[in-house]
Parts: structure tokens; sequence; C-alpha cells
């Protein structure tokens, strides 16, 4: 069963140094609160897994927590690039960041066969691209039956993986709604889970569309009111758009971005 | 002009696999015009979306609201993108080659890049699996070039038969849609050749903003000028905001 934490307790507990973290959330129900808490406690040495690395990464990767990204989408959406991550790549700063690069199907099936306890996916994808060649964790494999050549990706099974949710109940069953993304395969890949929530509730009444995730599937739930901001939770708040425009100037000047961080992320309590 | 003739492009009924920024713009555009049914899929896992204005993420609160359905991510690619179940898909890119492949990775060498792009996302499989693929890109002798820096979605690969080879299910690029004109591949070779200029645009131009010898077609068009029914589409699409 969840046990039902303080995120700062969960980050604490559940996320060692040079571990594998997958933050997930495809735009919606991004985990940001988490991800503070992460820069907070100063963890180091870290893997990210994300398929779109957003705002969140780019500030950890930004604060020197990360080593290497998993990723397949390092953009700002519908703004540009993610700065921080960038200037990682490409000077390496504040530290030289290695990166394991996929599509969106491929990172999705490496979920998949994580979560369903498969070494590998098997899927249609990467032939002719420069993906095939400079990333490991794509291999050729040919189908028994017919002997189409196709490609296998690894399996990824994170030490953590964090989610955010709209609502618990009291025994830690999760509740979310609108875009659910990759989440569910993201959590389930994980060898501990901890989900944030805007509210714990009496009773999960359903939801169009609802995906409820019991609580035994579950390492640790933490409630984290607003903990996607800029990102949105549907139903409690909107995505901040302006926010993201904004976050490009931010982050584009190293030393803006640590004032930034200073001010808003260090000085908070979480 | 390339959201106009990019929207053209788009048929009633169709299922089109859209990203943000110019195939957004033209889908929307397409839906306020002659395709009203037209079924927009973003990656997020939204179908069909009918947003009231343009959206800045693919994955707004608005796309989610107004969809018909709401699938995840595994599901997108998996069981409605991989089994060729879209129609069309739009791509952009920073790099285009003349068999319309495409980059959006990195800029120089990929170890140590120049310029590091956002990457991949969706279009590897956009690319390889939607029956028909419409690219939207500024055209420059810097993204139109004989070589790019990296594959990041195959178009025709190295020729006519590479697509074959490499198993792509879809007819792969029919059209290239720049801010000068709009380029379609050989039904033989595959390579892009120029088979329409936009109104006031000269052949020179195009010529001089293309990083390769360009093949001109023989019976080279003029592209439609705006409408003004489009011209009024498109601007109340932007005064609507994103």
């Amino acid at each position: 069963m969840a046990e039902i934490v303080s995120l700062s307790e969960a980050i604490e507990s559940l996320l060692n140094d040079g571990d594998i973290v997958a933050l997930e959330g495809f735009t919606h129900l991004i985990p940001m609160s988490a991800g503070y808490e992460i820069i907070r406690q100063a963890k180091k040495n870290l893997t990210v897994v994300r398929l779109t690395p957003d705002l969140i990464s780019d500030q950890m990767i930004g604060m020197g927590c990360v080593s290497k990204l998993i990723f397949s989408w390092g953009g700002n959406p519908g703004v540009g690039s993610l700065h921080r991550l960038r200037d990682a790549i490409e000077n390496g700063w504040p530290l030289p960041l290695e990166i394991d690069e996929h599509s969106h199907a491929g990172l999705t099936n490496r979920f998949v066969a994580g979560a369903s306890g498969l070494p590998f996916a098997v899927m249609r994808g990467y032939r002719g691209t420069g993906l095939d060649e400079v990333t490991p964790t794509v291999a050729p494999i040919f189908c028994p039956f017919t002997g189409e050549e196709l490609r296998a990706v690894a399996a990824i099974n994170p030490d953590l993986s964090v989610i955010h949710a709209q609502r618990a109940d009291r025994k830690g069953n999760v509740q979310l709604w609108g875009i659910t993304g990759i989440q569910k395969e993201a959590l389930l890949a994980g060898n501990r889970s901890l989900v944030t929530v805007e509210e714990i509730v009496d009773e999960l009444d359903p939801r169009p569309g609802d995906v409820v995730i019991p609580s035994w599937l579950i390492t640790a739930v933490a409630v984290s009111p607003g903990g996607s901001r800029p990102s949105y939770a549907a139903g409690y708040y909107q995505r901040d758009n302006d926010f993201y425009i904004a976050w490009d100037a931010i982050s584009r000047d190293r030393e803006t971005f640590m004032k930034w961080m200073g001010e808003n992320v260090l000085s908070a309590a979480s | 002009m390339m959201s106009i003739a990019a929207a053209r492009q788009l048929k009633d009924n169709q299922i089109c696999f859209i990203g943000i920024g110019l195939p957004s713009k033209a889908a929307n555009l397409a839906r306020r015009l002659h395709a009203p049914e037209l079924v927009m899929i973003y990656e997020s896992g939204t179908l069909g979306a009918k947003p009231s204005k343009l959206p800045l993420s693919i994955g707004d609160g608005e796309l989610a609201e107004t969809a018909d359905s709401i699938v995840s991510v595994p599901e997108i690619f998996n069981y409605l993108l991989q089994p060729g179940r879209i129609d069309v898909g739009f791509l952009g890119a920073a790099q285009i080659d003349r068999y319309a492949n495409l980059n959006s990775t990195v800029i120089g060498d990929y170890r140590k890049p120049t310029v590091r792009l956002p990457g991949a996302g969706g279009a590897p499989e956009i690319a390889g699996a939607c029956k028909r693929v419409i690219i939207m890109l500024r055209q420059s002798p810097k993204s139109f070039v004989e070589k790019l820096s990296f594959v990041t979605s195959v178009g025709f690969g190295s020729g006519p038969s590479d697509r074959d080879a490499f198993g792509l299910k879809g007819a792969g690029p029919v059209i290239v849609i720049t801010d000068l004109g709009m380029l379609e591949p050989d039904p033989v070779t595959k390579e892009l050749i120029l088979t329409h200029i936009h109104p006031n645009i000269e052949v020179e131009k195009v010529i001089e903003s293309t990083g390769w010898n360009l093949k001109i077609a023989n019976q080279l068009r003029v592209t439609e000028p705006p409408t003004k029914r489009e011209l009024e589409a498109i601007r109340s699409l932007v005064a609507a905001g994103a």
C-alpha cells in the first residue's frame, strides 16, 4: 500500500544520488514541485528520463543535478529551445550531459517494456535514421514468423518514477484524468514510485476518461497543491502559457537563471 | 501563404496528425474553410480536437476539452500511428535534403553540436507510417542542404527504393511547402522538383535559396493567390490568439 508522506520526506527517502529517475507528464500534469524538491535537496549525478524534458528538466540540468538525460524531444513547446539543456550539451555547463536519445514512439515503448517486465519492446521504426546509429538502446530484431526486420528498444526500469495526479483517497489510490500521456507506464516501470497530488479526498468519484491506479502499485503519495504549475492539472488550474514564453528569457542567460532559481525555488519551502 | 497552401492540401474528413506551429495553423485554417470535419490528432493523445484558437503546446487544455477522445501516448504511437491509420502527417524541420529527409536533431557533429535542436519527438514515425506526409519549411541555403547534419526522419533515403528497404509503410512526403514555392518528389527518382512558385516570387530566388542543384518542373506553375475568404479566415485565427 502507498504511504502518504510529505514531498520532502518522499524525495529524501526514495531518491538517491546516482539514481535513474523518471518524471513524467505529457504537457499536462508535469510533476514540477517534485523537480523543485530534488533541486532543493541538491541530488546529484541523476539520470533523468522524460519524453519531453520541458522546464522541469531544464531547471534540474541547470542546477547541476543531472549527469545523463534519456529523452525524445527537448524543447520549450511552441516557444523554442530549452537553453539550460542546450548549454549543457553544447558547452558542458554546469556539467557535461550524457544523452540517450529516442523518438517518442521509441522511448514510449521502452517504458511499456519496463512496465511489462520484459527486456525489450518491438516496433517498426528507426531504420534509415541517425538515431539508429547513435543510440545504443536500439537494435535490429527479426520477426520469428515472417522474418521482417524490426527494431528492439531496451526496457527502462527507473529506480524512481514520479508522476503528478489530480487526487488520491486516504488509502493512496490515485486518480488522474485529461491527457494521461505515458504516466501509467512510467509509474509501473519504476522500481519505486511517487505520485504527487493536488488533494486527498474521501472518495474518488468517477470522471470521464479517468485512470485510477490502485494504492498497492504505488510506493508513496504526497500532497502538493499546484504541484504542476506552470504546467496544468485539468479541473484545477490552466497551463500558464505566459510563463512558458517568459522562461525563454529567464533561462537564456546563466546568471538570470541562477537568480530566478535562487528566488523562486531554493528559498521556497516545499 | 505557407499556411494557406498547406490548408488547401487537406481534404474534409481526413485524419491528420499535427504538430505545433505552422502545421497546427494550416490544419485549423482548413477546418475553418473547406474541411470542417477534418480530424485533428495531436501527439499528446487528443483525437478530434476542435480548438477555438491556436494552441501553444500540443497538450493545451482546450485540445483535451474539445477532443472526441483522449488516449494514452502508447496508444497514439502503437495503435494509431504505427499500423498506418493516419491519412496525413505534417512535419517541419531545421534542414531538408533533395530526397526530403529531415533533420531536427543537431547542426554540426552529433557528439559536439554547434546547435542542439529539440530532437525527434514523433517525427520519425510520422514520416514512416502516415499515408502521406506534408512538409512545411522556410527555404534558405541553410535549410535546403546538400547533406543533412543528421537524419532525424526518412523521406526517401537515398533514392526511390529506400522506403521499401526500410520497411516504411506510408507513401512518404508528397509535397514540401515553403515560403517561396512548392516542391514535389519526381515520380520516378523521388528527387524534389520545384513545381510551384508563390505569386511575385522569381525562380532565381528559389534556386539561390536551395543548397543543391534544384530541378525545375517542365510546367512550372504559380500558386493560386490567397482568396479573400482564406485571408479573412487566417486573420480571424491569428486574432483569436495563441
